[in-house]
């Protein structure tokens, strides 16, 4: 896929958020900043308790009370040109903005979607709330699910419980359309769906992105997912990125220590016999981190500089950056053995 | 050799909204001693169902089941208890498998007194320690005391597969056992059940939807490939995932995405004819497959039901009637061109 380089849509700097929990703050997310351009797939990956469904919630401030943010801004851009700092709206401005600019596909598409109404009377509800006719609304969703490969009058007349879980979740993603936001958040959209279930979700994902051209954040634990999807991916440990960059560089060209031995455990199916290697230990506490760089204490390639200062994001070609001291020999590593096989 | 266990003929069925449903039929598997065995498909396929009777948690609707080359129903009084020891399960959820109100100490001494397999306390601790130590949890000092929710999900995985071995057994099913673990951890619990299995001797069942996982566990082994409660393409690893013979083994192996940006966008795409799973209650006629099934052939597929056997050119065993009569491209690359 290729994106509009030089028209950012969304633009977040410095955004950290923090838990209030009984033994102290949680730093759950700390100084993330990135761009988002029109037509861009950005996947953020991680570990279960990275940060990333927090950094998602954060972008669209639906985040539990004991959180904070903080941070300088995130920057959306309207389609006017105008553009506004997110974390300066008001309830309203907020609500207003949902879905219409900014929607969310959660994880599980069963919870989502209201059990006791129509999917008609969901495609009527957001209309009314965001000021659009019924006759108009309903005719962007019946052409939204014909885009899903639905069969649209059908799905438009059904409940919840009536639609698979492939189909529930296809409806989820022409209902976040629905408004033609400019930016679709996803987080885990493909995690509990079966292979030819997460295929079609896949395929029908690409089609719309070309159709319609929406920028995308997607939330992923799924290496594979991201390698097929993403345009640019960030790697998310203990709160930060720690590596941002094209999708082939991130894979090929790693530059984080942290990036490349999660590549190196996750099994790729046609590359015949591979050897794996497991991250040793576990993920830090968020409570009081450790000093320096946070993945030290499980990187092999970790020395006393790394436990000592915390490395800073650094820049490799125009759109690649990392944070890692030992990044040249994490790319040499990387260049020897993540080298594209004959395809 | 004599296979541990074996199943012939077996079928299942459950019973719901008075209504019984076949979600087993015609299984016929042998789990040699030390051998290692990948059950995949997508859910409802029958995988577990099969898992539970191969663990005994669960008797066949028909069919038997034979251990040791006889059948269970053979085994009575102390013989059918020291039987059923030998075979054990490990769950998907390491948060439910355990109970939160008991130490580790405890959940692994319950089995350990139970079974009367150490005498004494000090024979007790020192089997808890090594079995703790088996499994990596070291130093095991650290962790006899701690209750489940002080552990990570990996480290309780650990936990439940230290109480599978409390009691000596000669085959483990492992159900989604590593699917609720973080992708840096996943590894080394495979890697310590590999060595586990070649300490002890054990054979392992390996459940999972993830392919690529089940290829790097089972590359020494055998995978079986399930469909609507049938076993459709079964054979050594490297030929089921190298060379799919079954197409729906193909159509899996296609629809996988690849960690490698690559690899996945290079991949060739096959489109089924359908993305709908029949139900279990109104499974097509045939061969299950055939409404989806891009290489249908009117005539054969809907009307006759396809044995699992060898297909020519194939060394290992498919379902699949085109095969059987050699009308269905052989090159995998070639077919998904049609």
């Amino acid at each position: 896929m290729s994106y509009d380089r030089n028209h950012v849509v969304l633009s977040v700097r410095d955004l950290s958020v923090s838990y209030q929990a009984r033994r102290g703050q949680v730093q759950a997310v700390h100084k993330v900043s990135f761009d988002l351009h029109a037509g861009e797939t950005l996947a953020l990956i991680g570990e279960s308790g990275c940060g990333k469904s927090t950094l998602n919630l954060a972008l669209i401030r639906q985040l539990p009370k004991n959180a904070t943010t903080t941070g300088q801004g995130l920057f959306y851009t309207y389609r006017d040109g105008r553009q506004v700092n997110v974390l300066d709206f008001s309830g309203r401005d907020m609500r207003r903005f949902l879905w219409s600019e900014c929607a969310m596909v959660f994880q599980g598409a069963l919870n989502s979607l209201n059990p006791v109404i129509r999917i008609s009377d969901m495609v009527y509800d957001t209309a009314k709330a965001h000021d659009i006719g019924r006759d108009d609304a309903r005719r962007r969703a019946l052409k939204l699910f014909e885009q899903v490969r639905l069969d649209p009058e059908r799905v438009f007349r059904s409940y919840p419980h009536e639609l698979s879980g492939g189909m529930r979740q296809r409806v989820l993603l022409a209902l976040s359309l629905l408004l033609r936001p400019q930016v679709v958040i996803m987080d885990e959209p493909t995690t509990a769906v079966d292979i030819l279930t997460q295929r079609s979700i896949l395929d029908v994902l690409k089609q719309l992105r070309a159709e319609l051209n929406f920028s995308v954040i997607f939330i992923s634990h799924d290496l594979a997912v991201a390698a097929e999807i993403a345009d640019t991916v960030a790697t998310m440990y203990a709160g930060e990125i720690v590596e941002i960059g094209p999708v082939n560089d991130v894979f090929y060209s790693s530059r984080h220590a942290y990036t490349l031995s999660l590549l190196n455990a996750a099994p790729r199916l046609s590359v015949g016999r591979e050897e794996l290697m497991s991250i040793p230990g576990s993920p830090p506490d968020l409570i009081e981190p450790p000093l320096g760089c946070k993945f030290h204490e499980r990187c092999a390639y970790a020395h006393q500089l790394c436990r000592q200062s915390s490395p800073p994001l650094v820049g490799y070609g125009e759109q690649h950056r990392a944070a890692c001291y030992e990044s040249e020999r994490v790319f040499a590593d990387a260049q020897n053995t993540r080298k594209v096989s004959a395809v | 050799m004599t296979p541990i266990v074996s199943l012939q003929q077996v079928e299942r069925d459950f019973v719901k909204d008075r209504q019984s449903i076949r979600v087993l039929q015609d299984i016929n598997l042998s789990i040699e001693p030390n051998e290692v065995i990948c059950l995949v498909g997508e859910s409802g396929c029958g995988k577990t169902t099969t898992g539970k009777i191969l663990a005994g948690l669960l008797p066949p609707s028909r069919g038997t089941l034979e251990i040791d080359g006889r059948p269970l129903s053979s085994y009575v009084g102390k013989e059918a208890r020291l039987i059923r020891r030998q075979f054990q399960i490990v769950h998907q959820d390491p948060f439910a498998s355990l109970n939160p109100a008991h130490t580790i100490g405890d959940i692994l001494s319950f089995p350990l007194r139970r079974h009367r397999l150490v005498s004494g306390t000090a024979a007790l601790q020192r089997r808890i320690w090594e079995l703790l130590t088996m499994v990596d949890l070291t130093p095991p000092g650290d962790i006899v005391n701690k209750y489940p929710h002080q552990l990570s999900g990996g480290q309780r995985q650990r936990v439940s597969i230290a109480r599978a071995l409390t009691v000596n057994p000669r085959l483990i099913v492992a159900d989604e056992a590593v699917s609720m673990v973080d992708v840096s951890i996943r590894i080394s619990l495979l890697k310590m059940l590999q060595n586990l299995r070649q300490q002890l001797g054990l054979a392992i069942v390996f459940i999972t939807h993830d392919l690529a996982l089940a290829k790097y566990f089972a590359w020494e082994g055998r995978i079986a490939v399930m469909y609507l409660g049938r076993i459709v393409e079964i054979g050594r690893t490297p030929d089921v995932i190298m060379n799919p013979a079954h197409p729906y083994t193909r159509a899996l192996l296609a629809a996988v995405p690849e960690a490698d940006p690559e690899l996945t966008r290079h991949k060739r795409a096959m489109t089924l004819r359908s993305d709908e799973i029949p139900r279990l209650t109104a499974v097509p006629p045939g061969c299950a497959f055939h409404p989806r099934c891009p290489y249908f052939q009117p005539g054969i597929c809907e009307s006759k039901l396809p044995p699992l056997r060898q297909a020519p050119d194939f060394m290992h065993q498919v379902a699949c009637s085109p095969h059987h009569s050699g009308s269905l491209p052989l090159d995998a690359d070639a077919l998904n061109k049609i």
